[in-house]
């Protein structure tokens, strides 16, 4: 962030520019905000047409895929973490590790729990 | 804002922001304090919903063929694509309004907020149809699910015998018979791999489901929903146990966003915003931008699963 973006709050230069922000926040340009817009709808209609073919395993991958690639884009440009102090990010992205820690070591012994004998595939009938 | 700092503050302090508290020494580092304090907040939002999601993530990988007979069958993905899009321009909306707080537009402040409250209530609108859909198809949660064991109502899905309460009695063990044993063989079409594999099930799937008639519909339902594994055959409630669990915490969420954002509008009809002050507007964005990203994971989870 240049210094001209990054006026101290209650400082006279402040004033002298109204289009740079005070209280050291950073103002998105509108056509930056158009853009991700554009992008997030795009990649929207790419989840929706995706999902109509079949892909196999690989269609849960591209499904989350996308909404990982929107979530980002969303968090770093209209939530301004892009600019941000990277202290928020951290914040952000310790909240995401847990949240995978608790699914991914739920996950691991979820099965070990069922009522009923897993069976593994057997040949099929001829 | 030059005529405030002239004046003596509520603090009695000379040329002191009326909007800077005094443990603060400066307006910036008020301003970054209250936007970490936010994404705190924000952090332990993600995890509450990370229970959520941690209980879908379980309930699909161990029952896959329940997950996608449930969305496929019930889910309409039109509608769900229709809310991402209705959320998504509303949070360009919102970020517009943050911007145009910084760059002391109250117009065009005020004109954003409303748009984001007519996206946040067009949304509501389109999960109360969703929703009103559920409750006739009778798969609402719970009790009020019709492949619930413990279901009273009419059309109660024909689930295999099983224990009150909702808790299947537990198979007998099933050992896979050798390939090669002819008698055995006769029984491989009763036991069925609990796993989503290439000798697995095939699900008799038919796109547009929306636009069958009644009596095709609840045929078709039929056929897939006893294609699916005896045993998990009432976990489908489990399914619509999740998505009105995950659907409904985020629906809330929104609700409270409207309120949040109506706060929002009045204080920028009164004028109480500027290029200097406009933390409320940042923060109240910030949440309104997570309902948006919880919303961009449910809608491929729960609609577009296959």
């Amino acid at each position: 962030m240049s210094t001209a973006e990054h006026n101290v709050a209650g400082t006279h230069d402040a004033h002298i520019a109204p289009h740079h922000e005070h209280a050291g926040a950073h103002v998105v340009p509108g056509w930056l905000l158009i853009g991700v817009y554009l992008i997030l709808m795009v990649l929207t209609a790419i989840t929706v047409f995706v999902s109509t073919m079949d892909l196999g395993q690989y269609n849960i991958i591209v499904a989350l895929g996308v909404a990982v690639i929107k979530a980002s884009l969303v968090a770093l440009f209209f939530m301004h973490l892009f600019w941000d102090s990277k202290f928020n990010s951290v914040v952000l992205i310790a909240a995401l590790i847990f949240v995978s820690l608790f699914i991914g070591l739920a996950l691991l012994d979820s099965t070990a729990y069922q009522p009923v004998i897993k069976v593994t595939p057997v040949a099929k009938v001829p | 804002m030059s005529t405030a700092e002239i004046e003596i503050s509520e603090h009695g302090q000379a040329g002191h922001d009326p909007h800077l508290a005094h443990h603060f020494d400066t307006l910036e580092q008020q301003y970054s304090s209250a936007k970490l304090g936010m994404w705190v907040f924000l952090g332990t939002e993600i995890l509450m919903f990370g229970g959520l999601f941690c209980a879908y993530s379980v309930f699909r990988h161990n029952y896959p063929l329940v997950f996608s007979f449930a969305a496929e069958t019930y889910l309409n993905t039109k509608l769900g694509a229709l809310n991402t899009v209705v959320l998504i321009t509303s949070s360009l909306t919102m970020a517009w309004g943050v911007r145009a707080a910084q760059l002391n537009q109250r117009m065009t402040l005020i004109v954003c907020l409303i748009l984001t409250l007519m996206g946040a209530a067009a949304f509501m609108v389109v999960k109360s149809i969703e929703y009103t859909a559920k409750w006739n198809e009778n798969v609402f949660v719970g009790y009020g699910n019709r492949y619930n064991n413990d279901y009273g109502g009419k059309e109660k899905a024909d689930l295999p015998t099983q224990a009150s309460g909702g808790v299947p009695l537990p198979a007998t063990p099933v050992t896979p018979p050798a390939p090669t044993d002819a008698n055995a063989l006769k029984d491989v079409s009763q036991i069925r791999p609990r796993y989503n594999s290439p000798e697995g099930l095939v699900i008799p799937t038919s796109k547009d489901v929306v636009s069958l008639t009644p009596a095709e519909k609840e045929e078709l339902v039929n056929e897939r929903f006893h294609a699916l594994p005896d045993q998990d055959q009432w976990r489908v409630s489990v399914f619509f146990s999740c998505y009105f669990l995950m659907t409904g915490l985020h629906g809330i969420h929104v609700l409270v966003g409207m309120g949040l954002i109506t706060w929002i509008l009045i204080r920028a009809v009164r004028n109480e915003f500027n290029s200097e002050y406009f933390v409320p507007v940042d923060l109240v964005g910030l949440y309104w931008h997570l309902v948006d990203l919880i919303w961009i994971f449910l809608f491929p989870l729960l609609y577009l699963i296959h």
